[in-house]
């Protein structure tokens, strides 16, 4: 059974581990092609786990940035991994062990997230073992690969495998939103706001790791106050 | 660059990264019951997906043009409940296109 839930884990992070591979290939090749050792590059990937804070991370140590710059930009980039967290910390068993809470919490990003909320039980520690391992492997072997080849990669290609990601963040919103009413407003919500964060110049101090935080709190309060969830009828409409 | 101001910076950032994904998981041990907060954090995943996806995606590939396309691909495969590795692939597969015929 163990077994079974650890190897159900690597099944589902192997979408994951494919886009990863994309997104840190290009980060390896950047982190190198920039002067950074490639030794370096691979050990931040496998320390981090994080595309946009390794990426803000990598241009601050290249520019010689204080070790306060780097810690406040990694943290304001991250922060949005604290509700993650949270919301993790709500779906694992309670019998969870706090070595094995320790262990798990390295390896929330957004996408182990996303596919960890979709998991139908509550999350045990074998499970996320598995979700998290190929990931990981293909986070640390695309920075290693990106490095080592640097330009070998026709840019089409690269192009095209940076919409991977996305592509499955819409896989996991769209099926939903078109059962639940509650879940459709509040990605329209979430999607309306993250344009005029983007595109209004006056809420420009608000790019980054900031917007997002600002519109997770403030579009899923509003959701929670005009859709309470019911305990019988979990994921579906309320109203 | 010294080797010891790299692994300083990198344990920065590794430190940093972790508190934050930690301490939420270290502290909330028991189910929360308020309602208020357990709907709430029902619906974090789907607004914190949606505005990191919109309108971060069209940015995300060579060109606008490719990525909306793309975009819409996906958006197309989800609503009719494929999968994760599907509309994943399968924007990309349209992003490539797209380049290939040169929009």
């Amino acid at each position: 059974m163990k077994k079974e839930e650890f190897l159900q884990g690597i099944r589902h992070g192997i979408p994951i581990c494919l886009g990863y591979f994309s997104v840190s290939f290009a980060f390896g090749m950047m982190a190198v092609i920039q002067g950074l050792p490639l030794w370096a590059a691979v050990l931040i990937s496998l320390t981090n786990l994080t595309s946009a804070g390794q990426f803000a991370g990598l241009n601050l140590i290249l520019s010689g940035g204080s070790a306060v710059e780097l810690m406040m930009t990694t943290f304001i980039i991250n922060i949005r991994y604290f509700l993650m967290s949270l919301s993790i910390s709500q779906k694992v068993e309670e019998k969870m062990t706090m070595k094995q809470r320790l262990a798990v919490s390295f390896g929330i990003t957004d996408e182990i997230f996303a596919v960890g909320m979709q998991y139908p039980k509550a999350l045990n520690a074998c499970y996320m073992a598995g979700l998290i391992c190929t990931p990981v492997l293909g986070w640390t072997l695309g920075t290693l690969c990106g490095g080592a080849i640097t330009s070998l990669m026709p840019q089409s290609l690269t192009n095209a495998l940076g919409i991977a990601l996305y592509g499955m963040f819409i896989a996991i919103i769209i099926p939903p939103a078109r059962k639940s009413k509650a879940v459709l407003f509040t990605v329209a919500l979430a999607i309306l706001m993250s344009c005029i964060f983007t595109y209004v110049p006056s809420f420009s101090f608000l790019t980054g790791g900031w917007g997002i935080i600002v519109i997770t709190l403030a579009v899923s309060a509003i959701a929670a106050w005009l859709f309470p969830v019911k305990e019988e009828d979990k994921e579906e409409e309320s109203v | 660059m010294s080797t010891g101001k790299i692994l300083g910076s990198i344990a920065i950032m590794a430190v940093t990264t972790y508190l934050i994904r930690m301490l939420p998981m270290a502290i909330f041990r028991k189910k929360i019951e308020n309602p208020f907060v357990k709907s709430f954090l029902n619906y974090v995943p789907y607004a914190v997906l949606a505005a990191m996806t919109f309108p971060g995606i069209l940015g995300s590939t060579g060109s606008t043009a490719s990525a909306a396309i793309g975009c819409a691909v996906a958006v197309g495969l989800a609503y009719f409940g494929k999968s994760l590795l599907t509309v994943a692939l399968g924007a990309s597969a349209a992003v490539f296109i797209v380049q290939l015929i040169g929009l």
